[in-house]
């Protein structure tokens, strides 16, 4: 799960991490009043969209930049007022952009110096791993390719935690000074307390700043969330922006499927995962594309194969429908069933290619066959996979 | 014969008294499995079908049924108490099969595990059989056979897939070992590899992978230096696109690492038969045979 600038800097506030002064607006009339409470000289205005790249973006109206630094609160109003009810295109955003309801209004800063600083959920190491660079400000990939000397990795123990040699040693390692290490430790300090105490799999504060006041700041970061740990984080999990993501991956939360769109024809409905993934791969092995990832999981029940096949019948995209199922908890019967309720209430004038093994297959073969719904049926998954492309060659 | 699990294996079920606790103690006791125990907080001195003991915690469940592994399926927010308890008990097997544990659980998990005797399968995973002797989990047992063929898995059902399809050509299986599919679990693929290469009973196996992580190179490194005996696979997830999580938590394509043609170089590079397709996994365990 992804969140919004905004409401990082809500998070770091609440941990006592360091950033610039600053508030979110959704009119250009609230720009115009945290802007002047802010006091400062000069303001930045940023959109709030989940793609990076916005600095660089262009508004599908033609104004450039999702980033600006304005003189005065009123000129803050006035880039928002372009900014606002408006779609920013970014080389992360897709064509089709993000469409933008609010804007971060921050004190501008004036920085000496920048730096890298990520904790993250290392499966490797099995621990949260700290890793930091003198080189704030890039992009970190690069960083580690180029000059992986000025990268710093530092597992943490999971039930000792940051300790605060730890933290000082990184500072002076990345090249903060005697005097700005403590501030900086404490930084660190505060982002480990957060990563632990709302499950994230990855905080990255990039760029980590030193103002020419001498202040330690986290200017931009970039938060990651262990989805599994959601349900004792109800605060975190409400940070859900649903407007940021793809509409056919939200309505299949709503009933606990495992949907990720993709661009293909082919639909597929499969329960398990890595069959889910294998079915993805052997559609494309022999030619097709494949139009989404959907594990209905272990223990589908009949509304969810209903569900699943509204989502993906409601896809334009969508040319042909692929069942793969291999009942182990699930029953192959169950199945059946679900397929042939979902056909009798949408109309359904697509391809549908079926493939049953496991529990109960022969009920579900027989259900299917007594349904009178115009399916093709397949031996294996290779003989589907066939039959599925040729279904739309 | 078979590794980790057989007819002397005694199974306790902790959550036995949880819906699908009860469904698949009931589905491991129908396929022949030991189970001596369970164990259920509060529910101390009940019998569970009118021939299982249960108990209130998993020590005295060691101490009076004598368990020397354990399967959980304890709600996600309470297993890794569960996996924590099972290990400080001794029990020698802990299978978890509970899907959505915290990253951070399991993390903490493993340092438990670290200064113990206890092997971890799991979590995330359908469980371990030896066919004809022992089910430890929630795999359909029809579809397996008794045989010489080691299965390692990071899934489930693209594990029964794979079964079926050496089931179907006549190969039967010794252990079948879901390694489970979140990013920091028990089990690996290259331990699973070890115990399948020195056991004398596994004349092949079989290793199924996905994206993420790093498990199968390491898998495939050791093997190409340590193990004579013919091995398959495939790995699943070349078309996922990354930065997605594909389902399971740990399939993760994250910073251009972890892709299936990185993987699937490894093993190639160990001199491992890999199936082009989740439709030949049995066929190429067969090629491997020779």
């Amino acid at each position: 799960m992804n969140i919004h600038e905004y409401q990082a800097k809500e998070l770091f506030d609440k941990y006592g991490v360091a950033t610039p002064a600053g508030g979110v607006a959704e009119t250009v009339n609230q720009v115009i009043e945290v802007a002047r409470e802010l006091g400062t000289d000069t303001v930045v205005v940023k959109a709030q969209i989940h793609a990076g790249g916005r600095g660089k973006g262009t508004f599908k109206s033609g104004f450039q930049g999702g980033v600006h630094l304005c003189d005065s609160p009123e000129k803050a109003g006035e880039i928002a007022g372009k900014m606002l009810g408006e779609v920013l295109v970014t080389h992360q955003s897709g064509e089709e952009g993000k469409l933008v309801n609010k804007v971060l209004v921050a004190a501008s800063v004036d920085i000496d110096k920048e730096f890298y600083f990520a904790i993250l959920m290392d499966r490797e190491t099995e621990r949260a791993v700290i890793v930091a660079s003198s080189e704030g400000g890039v992009d970190i990939e690069d960083v580690a390719e180029n000059t992986p000397e000025k990268l710093i990795r530092v597992p943490i123990h999971p039930t000792l935690g940051l300790q605060g040699y730890q933290a000082r040693t990184i500072a002076k390692q990345i090249g903060f000074t005697s005097e700005q290490m403590r501030p900086a430790a404490k930084l660190f300090a505060a982002a480990y307390k957060l990563f632990m105490a709302t499950d994230c799999s990855m905080v990255e504060i990039n760029p980590l700043v030193l103002t020419t006041d001498g202040e330690v700041q986290a200017l931009d970061a970039k938060f990651g969330f262990d989805d599994n740990a959601l349900f004792r984080h109800p605060e975190i999990a409400a940070l859900r922006d649903t407007d940021e993501e793809d509409p056919r991956e939200v309505a299949a939360s709503k009933f606990d499927l495992n949907y990720i769109g993709l661009d293909g024809n082919i639909a597929c409905m499969v329960n398990g995962a890595g069959l889910a993934m294998a079915t993805m791969d052997i559609i494309k092995h022999y030619g097709g594309d494949p139009a989404n990832f959907l594990d209905v999981g272990g223990g589908a029940t009949e509304e969810q194969v209903r569900e699943a096949f509204r989502i993906l019948a409601g896809d334009p995209k969508v040319e042909a429908i692929l069942v793969n199922i291999f009942g182990g908890i699930m029953q192959c019967d169950v199945i059946a069933q679900g397929i042939i309720n979902a056909a009798e209430e949408i109309e359904m004038n697509l391809p549908l290619i079926v493939r049953l093994e496991g529990t109960n297959v022969a009920e579900g073969r027989k259900l299917l066959e007594e349904s009178g719904i115009n399916l093709i049926t397949a031996s294996d998954l290779g003989d589907a996979a066939k039959k599925a492309v040729e279904s739309v060659a | 014969m078979s590794v980790l699990v057989n007819n002397d294996t005694r199974l306790l079920v902790q959550g036995i008294t949880g819906n699908s606790g009860a469904t698949h103690a009931r589905g491991c006791l129908e396929y022949g499995t030991n189970v001596v125990s369970g164990v259920t907080p509060g529910r101390g001195g009940q019998v569970f079908d009118d021939k299982v003991p249960v108990f209130d915690t998993v020590v005295e469940a060691r101490e009076e049924s004598g368990c020397n592994a354990t399967m959980i399926f304890v709600p996600p927010a309470f297993a890794a108490d569960s996996i924590m308890e099972a290990v400080d008990a001794g029990i020698e097997l802990v299978v978890a099969i509970t899907e959505g544990i915290p990253v951070a659980d399991m993390m903490r998990v493993k340092t438990k595990l670290a200064h113990s005797k206890s092997v971890l399968i799991g979590p995330n995973c359908p469980g371990i059989i030896t066919p004809g002797q022992c089910k430890i989990g929630i795999m359909p047992g029809y579809i397996h056979k008794p045989g010489d063929i080691g299965v390692i898995s990071r899934s489930g059902t693209l594990t029964y897939e794979a079964v079926w399809q050496l089931t179907e050509a006549g190969y039967g299986q010794s252990t079948c070992i879901g390694i489970g599919g979140d990013p920091i679990h028990g089990m690996t693929h290259l331990q699973a590899a070890q115990l399948f290469t020195e056991d004398p009973d596994t004349r092949a196996f079989i290793l199924i992978g996905e994206i993420g992580g790093s498990e199968e190179e390491e898998a495939a490194a050791w093997i190409k230096e340590n193990c004579d005996k013919p091995v398959a696979a495939f790995i699943a997830g070349a078309t996922a696109p990354p930065g997605r999580r594909m389902g399971h938590a740990g399939a993760i394509i994250s910073g251009g690492k972890g892709t299936a043609s990185a993987k699937q170089e490894a093993l190639r590079d160990a001199g491992i038969v890999l199936a082009d397709t989740p439709a030949e996994m049995g066929a190429a365990l067969i090629k491997a045979l020779g």
